[in-house]
């Protein structure tokens, strides 16, 4: 026993981003709880730099116990210093699993700690299971851009590492009044990637990956009155404007709103699609739980992704819309 | 200024992968390309030694088909290129592909500077660069959107994050990975394709990189796949006809009945 924490257990970075910690964190708990039970084993959440209130919030979603490194302050993580924080826990502690959110900086730190540690780790997986026999990790995963779903387990080293994307699985129901207890570990890192210079004022800073409704043009959405138009039905929803590849490419629209395989990947809880065709490659950036798609020509192949098919003109259908209400 | 741009054969579509019958994957006579966001990457190290001098090396682990890719890397400005082939390397995983990667790289003399592609579009993993980066014990900066500046000591780069957008100096030796948005990468031109279909291209074996067997393909591997299948399909798709109108009315009924807006 390491300060009352059992070796084994299922571990969950706890990433921090501008606004504190990430929601995939939570959701991560959630998964991490259930596959704590079948093991039998507790739940960590490790926190490297932070507070006791973000601590409690871990305990919230989840967490049994909380790992809190202490490290100096960062205007931004740095992949380097965190694989060397992670490192030394997970040689002290020897977690069983560790779970990242596949963030833009759980998908570049992963890889660099699994490189450290000499384990395997499995990208965007979006299942997780325990094998009942083997105890190990069942981690399904998309490939060849969602055309064949694998799955795979690491079974001779540890940590088995996975990341999953955001919005994957659900936020677990909170369950307050949970006895929080945090383990704090001063850990001097030494390594770092970069010196960071400043943040940029960004012209466009939407997280389309965050949105519960996006409303996603397409070259079919025909003209800029009608991208208006678009505009208007996702401030109305909630939601915000997405887009494939194609616009992104001419120009029209920024490269931060393009969803697809070389664009973001998506998971909202409405995704409708205006004038997009739904490429292979753009429809791998889609986890929707519903789709609906609005094209003029019946054998888009979007229609075979869409719960709900409308042909129409982009114009005609949204000035439809909107005008009901 | 030497670089090294480590770039990937893919398939050119994921659509003609699958036999409808049988459901395995189909390798045979489907056509290969370089990954689309490796010739970002080789794009940048052809732009940064037009500016800084020096040399533009490309690597990739693969079959021997793979040399394919390498000509063309030559014909858009490269100098030269190695391809790393062997019946060991079969079955790697992204660490034992870094490792393996790694070990070219360190035969060949460190660089000081490393490109990749974001990620590969067969795996979608986007593990490599930085798997590679840890390997060769030197920092990352992955989604890079521009190189503002760069020599033989440092390089300032301008990131893209969860947050936006943000500026970052990195020592070299270092390895980037970028994003398609930081640059519209050239057509070979006619000598440049002659170049590459005349150059010569480094063959490397395990045996030449002088590395364990246990630590590189199948056997190098933490990871196994241990099935594949077909993902679930979609429900049913609901055709919602009618006038726009109509059309309007009946989808926010439909999407009201599911508790969306």
């Amino acid at each position: 026993m390491l300060n009352g924490l059992e070796p084994g257990g299922v571990w969950v970075y706890a990433e921090q981003g501008t606004d504190g910690i990430r929601p995939v964190v939570c959701e991560l708990l959630g998964q991490a709880v259930r596959l704590a039970g079948e093991l039998e084993q507790t739940v960590t959440a490790v926190l490297v730099g932070g507070t006791e209130e973000q601590a409690a919030s871990l305990a919230t979603c989840g967490a049994d116990r909380i790992l809190l490194a202490e490290v100096p302050d960062e205007a931004l993580p740095d992949e380097r210093t965190h694989t060397e924080v992670l490192e030394r826990l997970a040689e002290k502690y020897q977690p069983a699993i560790l779970l990242l959110g596949a963030t833009a900086f759980g998908r570049s730190l992963a890889p660099r700690l699994a490189a450290r540690l000499g384990t395997g780790l499995t990208a965007d997986c979006t299942g997780l299971e325990i094998d009942p026999e083997t105890g190990l990790l069942r981690q399904t995963r998309p490939a060849f851009g969602g055309n064949l779903m694998a799955t795979i387990v690491c079974p001779e080293r540890t940590p088995q590492m996975a990341t999953v994307r955001p919005k994957v699985f659900p936020m677990p129901v909170p369950s307050l009044n949970r006895e929080v207890r945090v383990i704090r570990e001063r850990i001097d890192a030494t390594e770092h990637c970069f010196e960071f210079l400043e943040r940029l004022p960004s012209a466009d800073e939407t997280d389309i990956g965050a949105a519960d409704v996006l409303v996603s043009i397409g070259q079919g959405i025909g003209g800029a009155e009608n991208i208006a138009l678009a505009e208007k039905l996702a401030r109305r929803l909630g939601g915000t404007l997405s887009s494939s590849r194609p616009l992104v490419d001419s120009g029209v629209m920024p490269y931060v709103r393009q969803v697809g395989q070389t664009g973001k990947t998506v998971a909202p809880k409405l995704y409708l699609a205006l004038g997009i065709s739904g490429a292979i490659q753009h429809m791998a950036g889609v986890a929707a739980k519903t789709i609906v798609a609005v094209n003029t020509d019946p054998d888009a192949p979007i229609f075979g992704y869409a719960h709900y098919a409308i042909r129409c003109d982009c114009g005609s259908f949204l000035r439809a819309l909107l005008e009901k209400d | 200024m030497k670089i090294h741009v480590c770039v990937k054969q893919v398939p050119a579509s994921n659509e003609t992968l699958l036999d409808p019958v049988t459901h395995t994957i189909i390798r045979e006579g489907t056509q290969s390309i370089l990954n689309p966001f490796d010739a970002y990457a080789v794009e940048e190290a052809v732009r940064i030694k037009a500016r800084c001098g020096g040399t533009v090396t490309a690597f990739t682990m693969g079959i021997p088909a793979a040399e394919g890719i390498l000509r063309r890397v030559i014909a858009v400005g490269a100098d030269d290129a190695v391809l790393l082939t062997d019946r060991a390397f079969a079955g790697s995983d992204t660490l034992a592909t870094a490792r393996t990667l790694a070990a070219a790289i360190r035969k060949k003399g460190m660089p000081d500077l490393i490109l990749c592609g974001k990620m590969a579009t067969d795996g979608d993993t986007a593990q490599v660069g930085p798997m590679l980066a840890e390997c060769l014990s030197i920092p990352h900066i992955s989604d890079v959107a521009e190189i503002e500046s760069v020599n033989e000591e440092k390089c300032t780069v301008r990131k893209m994050t969860d947050d936006g957008y943000v500026r970052l100096e990195v020592r070299l030796p270092a390895l980037l990975t970028v994003l398609k948005e930081i640059n519209i990468p050239r057509l070979p031109s006619v000598s440049g394709v002659l170049r590459g279909e005349k150059a010569g291209v480094g063959r490397m074996t395990r045996e030449d990189l002088g590395i364990d067997p246990e630590t590189t393909g199948l056997k190098g591997s933490a990871t196994r796949v241990v099935s594949t299948e077909r993902p679930v399909p979609a429900r049913e798709t609901v055709w919602i006809e009618g006038t726009p109108e109509a059309q309007a009315g009946q989808l926010k009924a439909l999407l009201r009945e599911e508790k969306i807006c």
